[in-house]
């Protein structure tokens, strides 16, 4: 047959035997990324030592047990929760706004997290002591997940008129609702004390630091359910680039890809933030990347963006918790200094593609 | 079988675009629509297709109302190509007529080929592992066409036609490959197929239709075939411009402007 390469009966242009082999080198990549964060830390206990004795029966010092079990494994699966989560719904949301520079924070979804973390941080003390004792220090977090929802919530019903999602309107709202959101973040910031601009400062830059198995139980399933929907999307994605009357042509369900790629985003993302803070770049640096690598078929996309969000987060929390150990540097200053200028080089080595 | 719509009215945001337009495209032909600029030919073709509803009127494929049929099954009785295809990421052509399988079951090598000679069929062989954004405009209308043509691959299915529907098909192409396109959209009417082209080009519609319809302003001014519509007197009055239609013999009819037949 025509333009068939013929031992594989594999036709020229179709990459999806890329996307595949990376989707192998990426779940190795994650493997040995994973192995790495855990056996390295402050305290010094390292991993091949307590998996030694863990599988010679001999019993585990207390410590050991701790740093491995209590504090280095939620990290860990929060890491790669987070990073997952963001890259994959900034994949999403630049396949929905056929855009290569969208992410979530354009679905309100950052800019409501902050508001509602900021509340939290600022106005948390307003709160009657009983349900403030109830969230404990889970307030920041809930509150960020809360405004994140009702911010993405209000955005889709304004972009919405008789069951169709207007992706135009959805940027244009999305650009005035987060300047008012910031708006009155600014108002509640206004009143915050100097201890509280340094919680608002560094929960602004993310991290990890505050990675637990209560904070991981309530925003793993979220997440996983997010991410689960996902590659059913991607068909319609790719559909999708030809814009949405092509895709219906096609045969597509356009407004039902629209609301899966909305509602997984936001919840993933809504979800992400509230674990670990704003951590910028990973979104829109990940699946870019791996475009110029295996071509934007979502099908591979988004399977891909997830594994290597999830590498590179943990990496970033890694860097994060070593230059300037035993302290830590924000998880957000490091995905920005090491992913911005990359991005960059990326950029401008692939003029000619993003150019055409 | 055929492709029939009954007064239909149409708008779009608070204009008034089709105001009781009939036609009906008998399948085995090409059939072509044809009108000034804001005649309302590419609405009428985005009614046909599904994609916008009207306000009144009916529009029956294969005799079956299309109004509230499913995305996926009307896509296994007809395929559409528009007018223009801005592609936002960087696919290769290949990626791109694989999309026109989206509703078509089969296994990947089947798919692989399918691919492979709708591209030939477009006179695009050896272009699948080009990326899009870098084939010039009348490249990418063809691979359009075959995006569109790997959809309904099959004229009849179950004895059931196809149909292709083209929004200006040959805008882009050199006259060879508007002539390749047109005979490739004739050959798929031959084999039982139906094709409705919205045309600007009133020789290739006079070489290529077997079946036009005229408007203006939104009305069918005359439907019928080639000859009775390509009219001198027909046609300068749509086109308020003085137009004047010769015939060449074993070739059809030829339409000059007027002041060129001076």
């Amino acid at each position: 047959m025509v333009a068939l390469d013929a031992p594989r009966g594999r036709l020229a242009g179709d990459r999806r035997h890329l996307g595949r082999a990376l989707a192998a080198w990426l779940t190795l990549l994650l493997l040995a990324v994973s192995v790495l964060s855990l056996g390295s830390g402050a305290s010094g206990v390292s991993a091949a030592a307590v998996l030694t004795d863990w599988a010679a029966g001999r019993d585990l010092a207390e410590i050991d047990r701790v740093v491995l079990f209590d504090i280095r494994l939620p990290r860990l699966l929060s890491g790669v929760l987070v990073g997952a989560a963001l890259a994959v719904s900034g994949a999403v949301m630049q396949g929905l706004f056929r855009n290569p520079l969208a992410d979530p924070g354009l679905l309100g979804v950052s800019a409501g997290a902050s508001l509602g973390a900021i509340s939290a941080i600022v106005l948390g003390g307003l709160l009657p002591p009983s349900i403030a004792a109830l969230a404990g220090w889970h307030l920041v977090p809930l509150a960020a997940f809360a405004g994140s929802w009702v911010a993405m919530i209000v955005l889709y019903g304004i972009a919405t008129r008789q069951g169709r999602t207007s992706v135009a309107t959805m940027l244009l709202a999305g650009i005035a609702l987060a300047a008012m959101i910031a708006a009155l973040s600014g108002l509640i910031i206004y009143r915050a004390n100097d201890q509280q601009l340094r919680d608002l400062t560094f929960w602004g830059l993310g991290s990890l630091a505050g990675a637990s198995w209560t904070k991981l139980g309530a925003a793993a399933p979220i997440i996983l359910a997010a991410l689960a929907v996902t590659p059913f999307l991607a068909r319609g994605l790719n559909g999708l680039a030809l814009g949405e009357a092509a895709a219906a042509h096609v045969g597509l369900r356009v407004q039902r890809v629209k609301a899966g790629a909305i509602l997984s985003a936001a919840a993933a993302t809504g979800a992400a933030v509230a674990i670990s803070g704003g951590i910028g770049f990973v979104g829109i640096v990940v699946p870019h990347l791996l475009r110029l690598l295996a071509g934007p078929d979502h099908r591979w996309l988004l399977v891909n963006s997830g594994l290597l969000g999830a590498s590179v987060l943990i990496a970033a929390d890694m860097i994060s918790r070593s230059v300037v150990a035993p302290a830590e540097l924000p998880i957000g200053i490091v995905t920005a200094m090491i992913g911005g200028p990359f991005f960059l080089w990326v950029l401008l080595s692939n003029r000619r593609v993003l150019d055409a | 079988m055929s492709l029939i719509a009954r007064d239909i009215h149409l708008r779009l945001g608070r204009t008034d675009i089709l105001h009781g337009v009939d036609l009906t495209a008998p399948v085995g032909r090409v059939t072509a629509i044809i009108g000034p600029n804001g005649s309302g030919k590419t609405s009428l073709l985005r009614a046909l297709a599904g994609e916008i509803v009207p306000v009144s009127g009916r529009i029956a494929l294969n005799g079956l109302p299309i109004v509230g049929m499913r995305p996926e099954v009307l896509a296994g009785h007809r395929a559409v190509l528009p007018q223009q295809s801005a592609i936002s990421f960087p696919f290769t052509a290949a990626e791109i007529v694989r999309i026109g399988l989206t509703s078509v079951a089969g296994d990947q090598i089947r798919q692989g080929a399918l691919i492979g000679e709708a591209l030939a069929a477009v006179g695009l062989p050896g272009h699948a592992g080009r990326l899009y954004q870098e084939l010039s405009g009348g490249e990418q209308q063809r691979v359009q066409l075959a995006r569109a043509l790997v959809q309904v691959w099959q004229p009849v299915v179950d004895g059931a036609p196809r149909w292709l529907l083209l929004d200006e098909p040959v805008s882009s192409l050199d006259i060879a490959h508007q002539i390749a396109v047109m005979r490739l959209a004739a050959d798929y009417a031959r084999r039982g197929g139906g094709v409705v082209a919205v045309m600007h080009d009133l020789n290739l519609t006079g070489m290529f239709a077997d079946h036009v319809l005229l408007m203006r302003g939104g009305r069918a001014m005359a439907e019928g075939a080639p000859a009775e519509v390509l009219d001198s007197a027909l046609l300068s009055d749509a086109y308020g411009c003085r137009l004047r239609v010769g015939e060449v013999p074993r070739a059809g009819v030829w339409l000059l402007p007027h002041s060129a037949t001076l």
